[in-house]
C-alpha cells in the first residue's frame, strides 16, 4: 500500500509531540500517550486527554500499544524495541497489544487523520513518537524514584529494567508506577544518543515467535466468541455482474443453516459451522445479470492497452528534449513489457467477524486501514464510527490485500450481519477460490521503453510509457491523486535516479472493470522491472558493465550507489563463473529505502534454470531490528521473484482463469534462492523494509538470465523453461 | 467402526457427519484452532496434522478416516511447545505472519520421524507441499536441519 506517495514524505515538523499521563484503572500503573499537536493548538484528542502508547503496571510489565497491523513484517517486535530502548527496560518485561481503531489517538502521521499500516511506514512513523513516549516515561520514573529516596534526580539511573541510586538502592518500574500516574509528562524529554543504543541494532528475539510456533497466535479465522456462527459468501462470477434472481429454498432447508441473504456484493450464507455453510453454498441457485459486467479477457485487454500506447499519455516527467534526441539519434532501441494481474494470495484467505448488537458493532479482523473499516461499517449499520469497535487480530499475510478503500471483505461481513438480522457474532470466511477470483489484483500493465544514442554511441534519450489501471481513481482515496495521472502507475519510473539529459515518462490510465489494489511495493513491482531491465539493455548496447554504468549515473544519489557497491562487492561482481552460470544486478529505491540485489543463476541446455543466490544490500537508515530487516528482505525477494517466475492472473471473457494453487503458482521451497543480506550502517532516520526488497529481485534475475537469451525477458512470468533459441 | 478419535492424547467421541473434513472438525467442533485453512484442496499444507504420526492434509481428510486413530495437532506436538522443531523455529526466527507455520512444523516433524537426518535436498522435497507466502523457506530449512542435529545428539 502506498499512501506515503501522496502525502508529505516528512512528518510535519510544526507538530510537536504532546505527552499525556493518565492513571490506569484502580491506580494499577500509568499509561503514557503521545498525541500530535499542531502548532500549539489543542486538538480534540488532547482536550480529551486521550492517547495511550505505553502501559506500565505494578508488576513492572511494560505493554506497548501497537497502532499498526502486524501481518508478518515484525512491527510488534520493532515498535516494542524502540520503547524498551528509551525506557532502558529489560527485554523480558516487554509486552505488546494491538491498539483499537481510533484515529484520534492512533492515526498514521503520514496519512493524516487515518489509522493505517502501509507504504512501509510503520517504523518511520512511530520512531520519534515512541522514542519520546519512552523517554518521557523514563524521565518520570527517575523523578518519582528521586522523590521517594529524597535524592537529586541526577543521582538516579535506569538500566535493564531497574531504577538505581548510586547508594545501591533500587526500585522496579512497578514500584513507581502509581507515583508516575499522578505526574505531568515532560513536553520535551531527553532522547538517548543513538550511540548509547543497546537494544536497537542488536539481535533481539522476535516477540511473536513463541505463540506462532505453538498454534496459539490468534488470526481472524480463530475468532470464536460465544454463540459464534460461520458464514460464506458467493460473489458474482464476473466483475460487475448482479443478481437477477435468487432461490435459497433448498439451502434454508438444511440443518444448521441460519440465514441466506442477498447483499449488494453477493449472497451470504450463515450456518452453525463453516462446513455446513459450505455445503449450503452448493445448493443456492442464483441467476446472474451479466449485462453490465466486464467481459473482456486478457487478450482483449492487451490489445486495447497496446492501442492506447500509440498515443502520448499524461506526461509526468519531461527533462531536456526527448523528441529532439530521438530525431537526431544514430541508433534507437526499444522494448515492450507485459505484466499480468497478480493475486496477493495471502495464506489466510480474507475473513472478518462481526456482531451487531445493542447499538454497537464489533468487528474482529486484521486490517491495514481500520479507520476505513470503521467508517464503512458505521454507515452500513447506521451508527456513528465510535460505536464500531475493531478488535485487531494477527493477519495471515496481507501484502496490501487487507488495505482496501471500500473495505470489501469487512463490508461483506457487515452486510451479512446487518441483512440477516442476527445479533449473534458471525465469522465470514472466504474460500481460496473466493480470494483468488473476487478481485483485487496488482494491475495488469503494459510498458514501452525507448532509448536513443547519439553518433558517439552515448545515451541521448530515455522514454517510458506506461498503460495500466489506476488504483486510486474512483475510490474514496481518489483525493490522493494530485495531478492528471495516478502516480501509482509510474512510481519508480518517473523518479528514475540515473543522470540523463533527456528523459520523458508518460502514462495512460486504462478503464477496466477488474478491481485493482496495491500489491507489495505497488507500482515499483513493474517499474523497477522495466527500468532496470531496460537499463541493462542500454548498457549492453553501449558495451558497458552494468554496475559501472549505473554508478557513473548515480553520482547525485549516494545511497543508491552505496547499496549497489556493497551488493556488487559482497557478490563478487564480475568473478569468473562456469559457462552455465551468470550474474545480474538491479538497484531500486522504494518507500525511502534503497536496495540493490545481485542474482546468480544457472541455465541448463533444455532451458530450465534455477536462481541460486541473491546477495542483497539494503539502506533503510538506522537498523532497529537487523534480523527483522533481513527477514523482510528474504521474504520480499521471494515474493517478488515468485511473481516474476510463475504467477499470473489471466481472464477469459471477463472470468478469472485461476482458482487455487493448482493453477496459480506461488514460489515453493525448491525455487527459493540462497539469500545473503547486508545492511548499510547508517545514521539516517529509519525507513521501511516490508516492500523495498521486492522490486529489484525480478529484474536482477532477468538481467542474469539475459546472458543466455537472444533478447531480454519482457513478458512475465518467465515460466519454468526459457526459450534459448 | 469406533466413533472415537484420540486427539492429542485425549479420546473424543464424535457424532458429526463423517464427510466433514478433519480440519473443520478440529477447529469448529473440538476447538483446536492452531491448524489453519489455506486452500481446501491439499495444495498448501497449512492444515497439516498427524494421523498415527504421519502428516496428512486435514482439509481433504474426512473425519471418517480418522476414526479410531491418533490425531496430533500443533497443540499436541509437545507438552510445552518445546519440540526441538518448535525451539529451532524460535531460535531461527522463522515465523513472519505465522499462519502457515503450524502446518510447516507438523510436516517437518513427520519428515524427521521418517528420516532423522535429511539432506538439504530431502528437506526441500519433503517440504515442497507447504506454501509460505512470506517466504520464510530458507529459515525453515535451517531450523529443520538444526532440529535434526539436536534430536540426533539427544
Amino acid at each position: 500500500m502506498n499512501f506515503s506517495r501522496f502525502v508529505p514524505q516528512k512528518q510535519n515538523l510544526s507538530r510537536r509531540e504532546f505527552l499525556k499521563v493518565s492513571s490506569l484503572a484502580a491506580g494499577a500503573g500509568f499509561a503514557i500517550g503521545s498525541v500530535p499537536l499542531v502548532a500549539g493548538e489543542a486538538t480534540p484528542a488532547v482536550q480529551q486527554g486521550l492517547g495511550h502508547f505505553i502501559k506500565v503496571t505494578s508488576d513492572s510489565l511494560v505493554t506497548v500499544v501497537i497502532k499498526h497491523l502486524d501481518k508478518g513484517q515484525g512491527v510488534t517486535t520493532g515498535l516494542t524495541a524502540i520503547v524498551a530502548e528509551e525506557m532502558d527496560a529489560d527485554w523480558s518485561q516487554m509486552r505488546w497489544e494491538f491498539a483499537p481503531a481510533d484515529a484520534t489517538k492512533y492515526n498514521n502521521l503520514f496519512f493524516g487523520p487515518v489509522q493505517g499500516t502501509g507504504g512501509s511506514t510503520a517504523i518511520a512513523n512511530s520512531w520519534m513518537q515512541l522514542r519520546q513516549a519512552g523517554a518521557a516515561a523514563k524521565h518520570m520514573m527517575v523523578k518519582a524514584a528521586a522523590k521517594r529516596w529524597q535524592v537529586a534526580p541526577a543521582e538516579v539511573t535506569v538500566a535493564e529494567g531497574k531504577i538505581k541510586h548510586k547508594s545501591g538502592k533500587t526500585l522496579s518500574f512497578g514500584d513507581v508506577a502509581s507515583d508516575v500516574a499522578k505526574m505531568t509528562a515532560p513536553e520535551k524529554p531527553n532522547l538517548k544518543d543513538p550511540k548509547d543504543f543497546k537494544l536497537i541494532g542488536s539481535n533481539i528475539p522476535r516477540i511473536d515467535s513463541p505463540e506462532k510456533t505453538k498454534g496459539k497466535a490468534n488470526y481472524t479465522l480463530d475468532v470464536n466468541q460465544p454463540g459464534m456462527l460461520k458464514a460464506v459468501i458467493i460473489h458474482p462470477p464476473l466483475f460487475g455482474a448482479t443478481i437477477k434472481s435468487l432461490d435459497k429454498s433448498e439451502a434454508l432447508k438444511m440443518k444448521g443453516v441460519k440465514a441466506v441473504v442477498q447483499t449488494p456484493r453477493g449472497v451470504g450464507i450463515v450456518a452453525d459451522s463453516y462446513w455446513t455453510a459450505t455445503q449450503a453454498r452448493q445448493v443456492v441457485k442464483i441467476d446472474w445479470d451479466e449485462s453490465a459486467a466486464e467481459k473482456r479477457g486478457s487478450k482483449e485487454l492487451w490489445k486495447s492497452y497496446k492501442t492506447m500506447a500509440r498515443e502520448e499519455g499524461q506526461v509526468v516527467r519531461n527533462d531536456g528534449d526527448v523528441t529532439k534526441a530521438f530525431k537526431e539519434a544514430a541508433k534507437t532501441i526499444n522494448l515492450e513489457f507485459e505484466f499480468p494481474y497478480l493475486a496477493h494470495s495471502a495464506m489466510e484467505p480474507m475473513n472478518c467477524a462481526v456482531q451487531i448488537k445493542e447499538g454497537q458493532c464489533d468487528i474482529w479482523t486484521g486490517s491495514q486501514i481500520p479507520t476505513v473499516d470503521q467508517g464503512v461499517a458505521a454507515s452500513v449499520v447506521g451508527l456513528t464510527p465510535d460505536k464500531v469497535n475493531i478488535h485487531t487480530q494477527f493477519a495471515g499475510g496481507s501484502f496490501g490485500r487487507r488495505a482496501v478503500p471500500n473495505a470489501d471483505f469487512v463490508l461483506d461481513a457487515v452486510l451479512i450481519a446487518k441483512l440477516s438480522g442476527l445479533d449473534a457474532p458471525i465469522n465470514l470466511q472466504w474460500s481460496r477460490e473466493d480470494d483468488m477470483q473476487a478481485g483485487y489484483y496488482r494491475p495488469m500493465t503494459y510498458q514501452e521503453m525507448k532509448a536513443s544514442f547519439d553518433d558517439k554511441g552515448e545515451l541521448s534519450g530515455w522514454h517510458q510509457r506506461v498503460v495500466s489501471q489506476s488504483i486510486l481513481r474512483g475510490t474514496p482515496f481518489a483525493g490522493m491523486i494530485q495531478g492528471p495521472l495516478d502516480m501509482t502507475l509510474v512510481e519508480g519510473g518517473h523518479n528514475l535516479p540515473y543522470a540523463m539529459d533527456n528523459i520523458k515518462v508518460d502514462g495512460h490510465e486504462a478503464s477496466v472493470g477488474v478491481p485493482v489494489l496495491w500489491w507489495r511495493s505497488v507500482g515499483h513491482t513493474h517499474n523497477a522491472y522495466s527500468t532496470e531491465v531496460f537499463l541493462d539493455e542500454v548498457a549492453r548496447t553501449m558495451g558497458k558493465d552494468p554496475v559501472q554504468f549505473r554508478l557513473e549515473r548515480l553520482k547525485e544519489h549516494p545511497r543508491h550507489a552505496g547499496v549497489l557497491k556493497l551488493a556488487a562487492e559482497k557478490a563478487g561482481w564480475g568473478k569468473k563463473l562456469p559457462k552455465n552460470k551468470a550474474q545480474g544486478v538491479a538497484v531500486h529505491e522504494s518507500f525511502s529505502s534503497f536496495v540493490a540485489e545481485v542474482a546468480e543463476v544457472t541455465v541448463n541446455d533444455d532451458g530450465t534454470y534455477s536462481v541460486d543466490k541473491i546477495v542483497c544490500a539494503v539502506d533503510c537508515g538506522i537498523a532497529i531490528t537487523p534480523d527483522v530487516i533481513k527477514a523482510q528482505m528474504e521474504g520480499g525477494i521471494g515474493y517478488g521473484l515468485g511473481s516474476c517466475m510463475s504467477e499470473a492472473v489471466t481472464l477469459t471473457d471477463g472470468k478469472v482463469d485461476q482458482a487455487n494453487f493448482y493453477n496459480y503458482f506461488p514460489m515453493r521451497m525448491s525455487k527459493m534462492p540462497e539469500i545473503e543480506v547486508h545492511i548499510v550502517q547508517s545514521g539516517e532516520s529509519p525507513t521501511g523494509v516490508g516492500e523495498p526488497g521486492t522490486p529489484p529481485a525480478g529484474p536482477a534475475v532477468a538481467n542474469a538470465l539475459r546472458k543466455f537469451l537472444k533478447k531480454p525477458l519482457t513478458k512475465l512470468p518467465f515460466g519454468d523453461r526459457l526459450d534459448l533459441a | 467402526m469406533s466413533k472415537k478419535i484420540i486427539i492429542n492424547g485425549k479420546e473424543v467421541s464424535t457424532d458429526v457427519d463423517g464427510n466433514m473434513p478433519l480440519l473443520w472438525y478440529l477447529r469448529d467442533e473440538v476447538d483446536y484452532t492452531g491448524t489453519k485453512f489455506g486452500c481446501g484442496m491439499g495444495l498448501c499444507g497449512a492444515c497439516t496434522v498427524h494421523i498415527d504420526g504421519k502428516a496428512v492434509r486435514s482439509c481433504i481428510t474426512p473425519v471418517n478416516q480418522a476414526l479410531g486413530k491418533k490425531v496430533t495437532t500443533i497443540e499436541g506436538l509437545s507438552e510445552n511447545g518445546d519440540h526441538p522443531l518448535q525451539k529451532a523455529w524460535v531460535e531461527h526466527k522463522v515465523p513472519q505472519c505465522g499462519y502457515c507455520q503450524a502446518g510447516q512444523i507438523m510436516n517437518a516433524a513427520s519428515l524427521l520421524a521418517e528420516n532423522p537426518n535429511p539432506s538439504a535436498d530431502q528437506i526441500e522435497q519433503g517440504m515442497q507441499g507447504n506454501i509460505c507466502r512470506c517466504g520464510t523457506y530458507n529459515r525453515i530449512k535451517k531450523a529443520i536441519a538444526s532440529a535434526a542435529e539436536k534430536m540426533q545428539e539427544a
